[in-house]
């Protein structure tokens, strides 16, 4: 598979083209923006939590294919796992695009979809983007994430 | 020594040889993930000719030293080289005097001087400075910061749907209450040319100072400040072929005299005591410190390059690219030139319905191509559009009409990875 094809997953093209639970929330418990100075990546994103566990996750805002794919599939990845469960997701998922991940396609999961942006250095930060203000929403930060 | 008049040729010689021109430009050989490069990101920076490789190495091998302060041989050398590249910039933009020329640390370092320095000395609360809605943000930030230091006020000249300033609104921003405008050559964002001389009579009429930010204007027009009657112009050596980390800023005799000093330090002065400095004169008034030597030896020397071409011929060669790449990239379905000024120079920006500026980026990357996506440093400009960004090609006298296609193909790969064909 080529460097792009790898990058360019179906996956991806397909949560790009119609990004789940793609709305702003009615009620969150808390949401946050997170902004990507160098190229105009901005998503906010919302959580209602039911105890520990994330009863409902969505998101809004506009960017590249990379970064909003991976908020869509982030969000259906994480709506009904705990507090807990998702901070491991969250770690999964940031060694996979860093190339630092050791984990088989099985192990990943959907997650696998992402396996090519280790290859691409500068297109790191669209990835991780709105998991990173998902993680300062879980952990109730306050300022607004940006990555650059 | 190079110091026609003239600044720039203009006799129309044998047929332009872009080949010839490629040579001379070693890193445009290369290949980028196994493909040759396509280098469109001219905006950003331009690439350097052996001329100026040879100069900068020369110059570390055979004459360095510091400049203005040694009785040495070196030093002198040094000090000439540095001088008579001066002068190379002053006949290059047709400056009354050299005096006018100071060296800076780039386009943004020439504005931050000259709203510092300017501002401090005659902005007052309620006064106005003017500047348009194509600015990049180094003509923007300089403005703001002294204008809330001096509670003055910064008013903005509108541009239309193609990208071009509201003339009329322009004029009527000017009054007895702006004290200096601001105002680009060329939009780096979307290629507008702005009919500078126009706008610098339009805030004569009140006495108004006008600068002109022309990083994006001498690697693309014949500028001459005397018939412009520019008060200050700004420009970067990077973007023309020349190193980083050096500028220009010409400023009128005159109107430089009048400013008080930028930045404190050595070569500025003409003596120092505790009690009182008396500064230098003009240009060193405002080059404190041990300059970019190498960079102004660099600098000179692409410019003298620059002068053994037609002029009208890059003129035509380069007008003939972005008319190219602006029509056949329109004619692909999904594709939208941003900014259809009826003066262009230099920059296609276009956005592809569906597919975002960074990953067409990406995309063309893959195929040896450099474009840059993101809002250029003119995030104003992006929003008059209502986009978050653009992709960007930005063209040099060394593209070719080659490179065009190519660039036309990349674009039907883009679409093709996203599926859109
Ligand atoms: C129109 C314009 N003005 C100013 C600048 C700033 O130039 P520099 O970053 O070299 O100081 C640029 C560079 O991108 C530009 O395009």
């Amino acid at each position: 598979m080529s460097d792009l094809k790898a990058l360019y997953q179906e996956v991806i093209l397909d949560h790009n083209r119609n990004p789940r639970n793609y709305r702003k929330m009615e009620n969150p418990d808390r949401f946050l923006e997170g902004y990507n100075p160098l190229c105009g990546d901005r998503y906010t994103v919302y959580i209602k939590m039911k105890g520990e566990v994330i009863e409902d996750i969505s998101f809004q805002g506009s960017g590249c294919a990379i970064s909003k794919a991976s908020a869509s599939v982030m969000g259906s990845l994480l709506k009904g796992k705990t507090r807990a469960e998702a901070e491991v997701i969250f770690d999964q998922f940031h060694r996979l695009v860093r190339g630092e991940s050791k984990a088989d396609a099985e192990e990943l999961g959907k997650l696998a979809a992402f396996s090519g942006v280790s290859e691409f250095p500068a297109r790191v930060k669209c990835a991780i983007l709105a998991w990173h203000t998902m993680k300062n929403v879980l952990e109730d930060k306050a300022e607004s994430v940006s990555t650059e | 020594m190079m110091t026609a008049e003239k600044t720039r040729k203009t006799k129309s010689s044998a047929a332009f040889d872009v080949e010839g021109i490629r040579r001379d430009f070693p890193i445009l050989s290369i290949r980028v993930h196994g493909k040759p490069l396509v280098y469109l990101d001219n905006a950003a920076t331009t690439q350097k000719p052996l001329a100026v490789l040879d100069a900068i190495d020369r110059y570390y091998r055979e004459e360095n030293a510091n400049v203005h302060r040694g009785v040495h041989a070196l030093s002198e050398l040094a000090t000439k080289k540095y001088e008579d590249s001066r002068e190379t910039v002053r006949a290059f933009i047709n400056a009354a005097s050299s005096k006018e020329i100071i060296f800076t640390r780039g386009a943004t370092d020439s504005i931050n001087l000259v709203a510092a320095t300017f501002g401090r000395k005659y902005l007052k609360p309620g006064d106005e400075v003017v500047i348009t809605g194509l600015e990049h943000h180094s003509n923007i930030v300089p403005w703001q910061l002294i204008c809330e230091e001096k509670q003055a006020k910064l008013r903005v000249a509108p541009i239309n749907s193609s990208g071009e300033v509201e003339l009329a609104e322009f004029e009527e921003l000017l009054s007895e209450k702006v004290k200096i405008a601001a105002i680009s050559h060329i939009s780096n964002a979307l290629g507008t040319v702005n009919p500078i001389r126009r706008m610098i009579e339009a805030a004569h009429r009140f006495g108004i100072p006008v600068l002109i930010d022309g990083a994006q204007g001498v690697p693309h027009l014949n500028v001459d400040v005397l018939a412009l009657d520019a008060d200050f112009y700004a420009f970067s050596s990077h973007k023309i072929f020349g190193p980083t980390g050096l500028g220009v800023l010409y400023g009128k005799e005159r109107l430089l005299d009048a400013l008080p000093p930028y930045q404190g330090g050595g070569d500025m002065i003409r003596s120092v005591t505790f009690e009182k400095t008396i500064f230098n004169d003009l240009p060193y008034k405002f080059e404190a410190g041990t300059p970019h030597i190498e960079g102004a030896i660099g600098l000179g020397t692409a410019l003298e390059y620059l002068h053994t071409f037609d002029w009208e011929a890059v003129v035509r060669h380069e007008h003939a690219l972005i008319r190219s790449a602006a029509d056949r990239l329109s004619e692909i379905e999904g594709v939208r030139i941003i900014g259809t000024a009826k003066e262009k120079a230099g920059v296609v920006s276009f956005v592809i319905d569906g597919i975002h500026p960074h990953d067409i980026g990406t995309i063309l990357d893959q195929e040896g191509i450099a474009i840059r996506t993101g809002h250029h440093c003119a995030q104003p400009v992006m929003d008059r559009f209502g986009i978050p960004a653009t992709a960007r090609a930005s063209f040099a006298f060394y593209n070719t009409v080659d490179e065009v296609d190519v660039l036309v193909q990349g674009i039907q790969k883009v679409k093709k990875v996203f599926g859109y064909v």
